[in-house]
C-alpha cells in the first residue's frame, strides 16, 4: 500500500485517493476475482449464453428471416421427427459418429504406440502426423474430394490400373458410400488428436512398470492390457468425450465432401440445420433441428463431469 | 530392455508405420501435384493410361497466377491472419485473469464458475449458430471483421482459461508471497510475476488458439458476406466453385496457400503445440 502510494505521490491529491482506492480494492480477493473475471465472463454470457436462450425461444416460434413469427409450442420440433431428411440425418450423425470414434482410437492408439518407440527422425515424424489436424479442416476436404471425383478420381485409376476393380466405385455419388467416405476423412483428419494425447499418456506410464511385468513373464498384449490399457483410462475417456462432441455436431466436412448429397442422403444434423435454417431462411425450424443435438451433447458432458468429480475424490 | 527380432520389427514396426506415413501425408501430396499439374493432365480421365500419374513432368504456376488474378486470395489471407490474432489475444487476455482467478483467488461459486467456463468448452458452434448470427445482425457487426473477432473467443476462452489455469497452479506460492511481502499489489504480483513465470503455457494457448481460429469455418460462412471480407476456408469454398465448376487447380493452390501460414506457426513451435493440445483435454 505504502509503495502504491509513494509512486502517485507526484499526481495530483484526488488521483491519489482514486489510484489508492482501486489498488484497495484490488487487494480484496473477491473484488479482483470479479474484475478478472468479468470480461471473459462478458463474452460468454454474450455469445454462448444468450445465443442458448434465443436458440430456445427461436425454436418454439414461427420466426423466419424477415418475419419475427409467433409462438407455435413444439410444432418445429413435432414437424422435424416426422420429417424424412431429418430422420436420415440424425441417423446419419450417429453412425458417423459412432464409426468415427472408434476407428480413430483404435488407429490413434495403435499410432500412439508406434511413436512411443525409439526411432529416427522421431521428432519430425511426429510433428507431421499431426498435420491432419492442423491444417484447416475444409482445404483439406477438398482435396479428399478431389481424390474421390467421379471422372477424375485417383483412387479409381489406381485401382483399376493394379485390376482390383474394373469398373470405377461410386464414392461420393452413393449415399451408403458417401457416408463411409466421411467417416475415412473424418478418421484421418481426428486420428493424430487421439494419437498425440494418447502418446502424452504413455509417456507418463513408468518403464520400470513394464520391465517388471516383462520379468514376471508378461507379453507384449499382457503388458499392453494389464499395465498401459488401465492407465490410459482417464485420458481415452477425456479424448474419447471431446471426440464425440466434435464429430456428432460436426459441420464442415460434410458441407465440403457432399453438401449434403446425393438426394439429401448424407446430411448430418448439423448441415441439414444449415440448410433449413440459413439457407432457407426459417430460423425456427432450424435452431429447432439444431437443438436436437442439445440432449446427446448434454449426456457426454454430464459422464464427463461426474468422471471429473470422481478423479478429484481419489 | 526388449531384444526384437529384425523381421518382427519389420512387420510390428516399420511396415505400419510407413502405411501409417503414406495415408497421413497423401492428400498433402496430392494437394501440391493438383497445383502445379497442367489442366490437360489434370483433367485425365480414370480409365486412361497416363505415364506420370503420381507427379507432373511439366510444373506449371498457371493455377496459382489465375489464384491471384481472379479472386481476392490475398485479402483473405489478411482477414485470416488479422482475425486469428485479435481473437487470440482477447482470448489470452481474458484467460489469463479468468485462469489465475481461478487457480489463486478464494471467492464464492468458483467451482461452479470453473465447472460453467468448462462446460461453455464443450459447446459446438453448430449449436448456437442460427441465433448467434441474428444477435450480430442486431449488433450491427454482421460482415464486419468484428463479428468474428469477438465470436472466436466463445470457443477460445474456455479452453485458455482451462490451460492456464491448471498451469498457474504448478507454480509455487512462495513466488507471488515473496513479492507480496516487497510490497507489489495482488494485481502487480499476478502481472509482474506469475505472467512472465508462465510464459510457455501462455505460448502454448495461443498457439493453439491461433491455429483453431484459422480451422474455423461455420461462423466466417455465416457472418461474412462480402467477397473481400472472408476467410481463406470460406473465399475457397464460395469463390472457387461457379455453379457446378469446380477449378481444381486453383481450389488445390488455394488450399496449399491458405495452409502453409498456420503450418509455418505449427512448425516453429511444434512443442508448444503438443503442450496445448494435450493439456486442452486434460482436467
Amino acid at each position: 500500500m505504502v509503495g502504491a502510494g509513494s509512486a502517485a505521490g507526484a499526481a495530483l491529491p484526488g488521483e491519489r485517493v482514486r489510484i489508492s482506492r482501486l489498488t484497495r480494492m484490488l487487494e480484496s480477493e473477491k473484488l479482483l476475482a470479479a474484475a478478472l473475471l468479468a470480461p471473459g465472463v462478458v463474452i460468454l454470457v454474450l455469445f454462448i449464453a444468450y445465443p442458448f436462450v434465443m436458440a430456445i425461444w427461436f425454436s418454439l416460434t414461427s420466426i423466419r428471416v424477415g418475419d419475427a413469427g409467433e409462438f407455435v409450442g413444439l410444432a418445429n420440433f413435432t414437424k422435424a421427427w416426422s420429417d424424412t431428411i431429418f430422420q436420415v440425418a440424425f441417423k446419419n450423425t450417429v453412425f458417423y459418429t459412432f464409426w468415427a470414434t472408434i476407428f480413430k482410437f483404435a488407429l490413434g492408439m495403435w499410432l500412439a504406440l508406434l511413436l512411443n518407440r525409439h526411432f529416427r527422425f522421431k521428432r519430425l515424424i511426429r510433428a507431421s502426423m499431426l498435420l491432419p489436424f492442423i491444417i484447416p479442416t475444409v482445404l483439406s476436404a477438398f482435396a479428399w474430394r478431389w481424390m474421390f471425383d467421379p471422372t477424375f478420381s485417383v483412387m479409381n485409376w489406381l485401382l483399376f490400373h493394379s485390376g482390383v476393380i474394373t469398373d470405377r466405385l461410386p464414392f461420393l455419388s452413393d449415399g451408403d458410400w458417401a457416408m463411409w467416405c466421411a467417416v475415412l476423412v473424418n478418421t484421418w483428419r481426428g486420428m493424430p488428436f487421439f494419437a498425440i494425447t494418447l502418446l502424452a499418456g504413455l509417456q507418463t506410464i513408468s518403464p520400470d512398470l513394464h520391465e517388471a511385468a516383462a520379468l514376471d513373464g508378461a507379453n507384449a498384449w499382457h503388458r499392453f492390457w494389464h499395465v498401459t490399457w488401465p492407465l490410459l483410462m482417464p485420458v481415452t475417456l477425456v479424448v474419447v468425450v471431446f471426440s464425440v462432441i466434435q464429430t456428432f455436431s460436426d459441420f464442415q466436412l460434410i458441407y465440403v465432401l457432399t453438401g449434403g448429397g446425393p438426394a439429401n442422403s448424407t446430411h448430418l444434423i448439423a448441415t441439414y440445420a444449415y440448410q433449413i435454417g440459413v439457407a432457407s431462411g426459417l430460423l425456427g425450424e432450424g435452431a429447432a433441428l439444431s437443438l436436437f443435438m442439445f440432449p446427446v451433447l448434454f449426456a457426454v458432458v454430464w459422464v464427463q463431469l461426474r468422471f471429473m468429480k470422481r478423479m478429484e475424490g481419489h | 530392455m526388449l531384444i526384437e527380432r529384425k523381421w518382427k520389427k519389420w512387420i510390428f514396426f516399420y511396415i505400419p508405420m510407413t502405411v501409417f506415413i503414406l495415408f497421413t501425408l497423401f492428400p498433402f501430396y496430392w494437394m501440391a501435384v493438383t497445383a502445379v499439374r497442367p489442366d490437360p493432365e489434370l483433367y485425365r480421365t480414370w480409365r486412361q493410361a497416363s505415364a506420370t500419374p503420381f507427379w507432373t513432368l511439366e510444373p506449371t504456376l498457371e493455377h496459382f497466377r489465375e489464384l491471384l488474378k481472379t479472386t481476392a486470395f490475398p485479402q483473405w489471407l489478411w482477414n485470416t491472419m488479422l482475425i486469428a490474432i485479435v481473437s487470440t489475444i482477447i482470448s489470452l487476455i481474458c484467460g489469463m485473469f479468468a485462469g489465475y482467478a481461478l487457480a489463486r483467488l478464494k471467492f464464492r461459486g468458483s467451482e461452479f464458475l470453473g465447472t460453467a467456463i468448462f462446460v461453455t468448452y464443450l459447446v459446438p458452434q453448430t449449436l448456437l449458430f442460427i441465433p448467434l448470427a441474428d444477435i450480430i445482425r442486431e449488433m450491427h457487426l454482421g460482415n464486419t471483421p468484428w463479428a468474428l473477432m469477438l465470436t472466436y473467443p466463445t470457443f477460445l476462452i474456455p479452453f485458455c482459461t482451462w490451460l492456464l489455469m491448471g498451469y498457474f497452479k504448478t507454480i509455487p506460492k512462495e513466488l507471488e508471497e515473496c513479492a507480496r511481502i516487497d510490497g507489489a499489489t495482488r494485481f502487480g504480483a499476478m502481472v509482474r510475476i506469475i505472467f512472465p513465470v508462465a510464459i510457455p503455457g501462455i505460448l502454448s494457448a495461443g498457439i493453439f488458439a491461433f491455429t483453431l481460429s484459422w480451422n474455423e469455418f461455420i461462423y466466417a460462412l455465416i457472418f461474412m458476406s462480402s467477397a473481400e471480407l472472408k476467410t481463406v476456408p470460406v473465399g475457397v469454398v464460395s469463390e472457387l466453385i461457379r455453379g457446378d465448376i469446380f477449378f481444381w487447380g486453383q481450389l488445390m493452390a488455394g488450399a496449399l496457400l491458405g495452409s502453409i501460414p498456420v503450418a509455418l506457426v505449427y512448425s516453429f513451435f511444434v512443442e508448444y503445440y503438443v503442450t496445448g493440445l494435450t493439456g486442452s483435454v486434460k482436467g
